[in-house]
């Protein structure tokens, strides 16, 4: 059975008496560990088709399933319950809270999952030296760069080990080389098995996944398996030497 | 998530965000400051005027029934003229009769009162409240007398030309004298004076108790007026025998005064508890109209509390939208901003109470106020309830907020 499963899903918005069609009977499958990309314009549908995949939102009509519970029916905090347990968000914009330390940013899902404040602290720590801010733990977000800052977003992602990591334009406020770094932490993610979905409309970020599925007036416009991708730092773990493109 | 989790993770997340607006929380804080000074203050002040009114009422005796024309206990000045009009006057007659009547009694001490202008040679003091009784009076008020004595029983039976003066009296006709022997005049009557009494202040600051002159019942009546109004003092032998010696008193006094079998009582029987009722009754009313004037305060300092609520999460919308995406419940948020309510006002709450606590160091020296545990509790469980109740709306607006519009709030 597929990690997600989403059949027929549609999602109407009423705007001004008009009702616009933002997705529209999508059907799509996601299996564990897959690595891949959302692709479209601004204004396709993808950002929607995110929004219902990470239960942010809830579905005109149609069927999600995720991890075997159906997200499609469920209420506001059953799907905060889903979000916390199941997913792990990294936004465009980082999302840090600014007054709270690297540290505690990282602790605050496990808050929300009621973990006891001496594993959480604990926890909290091994994913910040994972993404490698172990030294910058006591910081407060601007003190940080952007590049840190994103690594403190994914850290705390990862903190709760969600079945999905949803990353929307997780590059964008960040420059090439940084981004880079960040495409590489993904990849190595990918690698040691989480399942990594990342929504962007750049092709060169899309490149570096395993599948894109691109989005068009609402629809999968196509779903290919990339067949390029690039060499992911992870890798050589496996063959013992780096692959060379 | 447990309860006591949440609570603790909301203090401090309001403390953060309370401490990143200090200006803005302490401006907001003031209005619940004056609220919380005027309830302490209003909650002191009645709590000191209850105990100094008890306290004065005790000097009265438990036990002791007042036998008079008129009760204490009066609720319009037409009911007073009535009384006046249609009741006999309880005499100097009828008030002997029914002290010799009397069984049950440990004590009694009949008692008139006039005023009268007191003068010693060219002085003449103003005027002074002239109290006829009997020489059990030292005993059933617990008087105290500062030089000489107190009227003997010999002097009161056959009505002798004596008094004991009180310490204001004493001080406005004798200067640089002892008035102990001296003769001094009472209207046109001269009286000698064998006594005065220690200085006893003012009965509730209204009327002094030390411009006062004692003389002889019979005296008084004989001498000085002859239509005055009289009251016995009875005290019973103790507080259990109250009701019979009130029954009795009734019958006596239904005879002495020829009351036919049908008619009410056309005199009274008084108690220090029906004082005591009606004071209860009285601060009962005060205390709710200065309760709610003071409520009013605090419901302009919740408006304003209200108000900065609705800032503060309009301001987080985002903050709240990433909350919500990683896992917070509505009753997370919900708790998060009624904690942040909360605690500025039980802030705010503290530093009123610690200036009422202030205020009542003033105002210790005019009125009998002091704080109590019980009003402290009071003014900060009132404090923290302003804070939930008008913290709500804008919580509650806050734990509804959808996620994907707040996080795509700028």
């Amino acid at each position: 059975m597929p990690l997600i499963s989403v059949e027929n899903l549609s999602r109407r918005y009423l705007m001004g008496g008009e009702t616009i069609h933002a997705l529209r009977d999508v059907s799509l499958a996601i299996e564990s560990g897959e690595y891949l990309a959302i692709m479209g314009p601004s204004g396709s549908g993808k950002s929607t088709l995110m929004n219902l995949l990470g239960c942010l939102d809830s579905p005109s009509s149609g069927r999600y399933e995720l991890n075997g519970s159906r997200v499609s029916e469920m209420d506001d905090d059953q799907l905060a319950e889903i979000r916390n347990r199941e997913i792990g968000f990294v936004f465009q914009t980082f999302n840090l809270l600014p007054r709270s330390t690297a540290l505690q940013n990282v602790e605050l899902p496990l808050v929300y999952s009621g973990m006891p404040a001496v594993a959480r602290r604990q926890r909290a720590i091994e994913v910040l030296a994972q993404v490698g801010l172990a030294e910058r733990m006591q910081h407060k977000p601007n003190e940080l760069s952007g590049g840190q800052r994103q690594r403190v977003a994914i850290a705390r992602a990862l903190v709760t080990r969600p079945s999905i990591i949803l990353a929307d334009e997780p590059t964008g406020n960040l420059d090439s080389r940084t981004g880079d770094e960040i495409m590489s932490l993904f990849a190595e993610l990918s690698v040691n098995g989480n399942t990594v979905i990342l929504v962007t409309h750049e092709e060169e970020i899309a490149r570096h996944t395993r599948r894109i599925i691109r989005i068009r007036d609402g629809l999968i416009a196509s779903d290919q398996t990339n067949i390029s991708p690039p060499p992911t730092p992870g890798a050589h773990t496996d063959t013992g030497q780096p692959m060379v493109p | 998530m447990g309860w006591l989790l949440e609570i603790k993770e909301s203090c401090f997340i309001a403390w953060e965000a309370i401490r990143a607006n200090r200006l803005r929380s302490a401006l907001t804080a003031l209005g619940i400051i004056v609220g919380i000074v005027t309830v302490t203050l209003m909650g002191m002040t009645l709590e000191g005027l209850n105990v100094a009114f008890r306290s004065n009422l005790a000097k009265l005796g438990a036990e002791t029934l007042y036998v008079q024309r008129i009760p204490w206990e009066i609720r319009s000045y037409q009911e007073w003229l009535r009384y006046r009009r249609t009741r006999r006057e309880f005499d100097w007659f009828q008030a002997r009769q029914l002290e010799r009547r009397i069984t049950n009694a440990a004590a009694s001490t009949l008692m008139t009162e006039g005023r009268f202008t007191v003068t010693y040679r060219d002085r003449s003091g103003s005027r002074a409240s002239v109290i006829g009784t009997t020489a059990d009076y030292e005993l059933t008020t617990g008087v105290e007398l500062a030089e000489g004595r107190f009227l003997l029983a010999q002097e009161c039976d056959g009505g002798r030309p004596v008094c004991v003066i009180g310490s204001l009296v004493a001080s406005n006709l004798f200067l640089n004298e002892s008035p102990i022997g001296k003769r001094m005049r009472v209207a046109s009557e001269s009286v000698d004076v064998v006594g005065v009494l220690s200085k006893r202040g003012s009965f509730m600051g209204q009327f002094s108790l030390d411009n006062q002159v004692l003389v002889p019942a019979k005296f008084f009546v004989e001498a000085l007026t002859r239509d005055s109004e009289f009251s016995l003092q009875i005290k019973a032998r103790s507080a259990a025998h109250l009701p019979a010696l009130e029954e009795e008193v009734r019958a006596v006094m239904r005879i002495l005064r020829r009351v036919p079998p049908s008619a009410e009582d056309d005199f009274a029987i008084n108690q220090q508890q029906s004082i005591l009722d009606s004071f209860g009754r009285v601060s009962t009313i005060i205390g709710s109209v200065g309760f709610f004037i003071s409520g009013l305060s605090l419901l302009v300092g919740g408006i304003g509390i209200m108000n900065i609520m609705f800032v503060s999460v309009a301001e987080r919308t985002r903050e709240i939208g990433v909350r919500k995406a990683i896992g917070a419940k509505r009753r997370v948020i919900l708790i998060q901003f009624l904690t942040e309510a909360a605690t500025i006002c039980l802030a705010a709450g503290l530093v009123g109470l610690g200036i009422a606590w202030g205020v009542s160091f003033a105002l210790a020296s005019t009125l009998p106020v002091s704080m109590s545990p019980g009003i402290a509790s009071l003014a900060i469980g009132v404090s923290i309830a302003v804070g939930v109740i008008s913290g709500f709306l804008p919580a509650w607006r806050a734990a509804r907020m959808n996620p994907v519009d707040a996080l795509r709030n700028e």
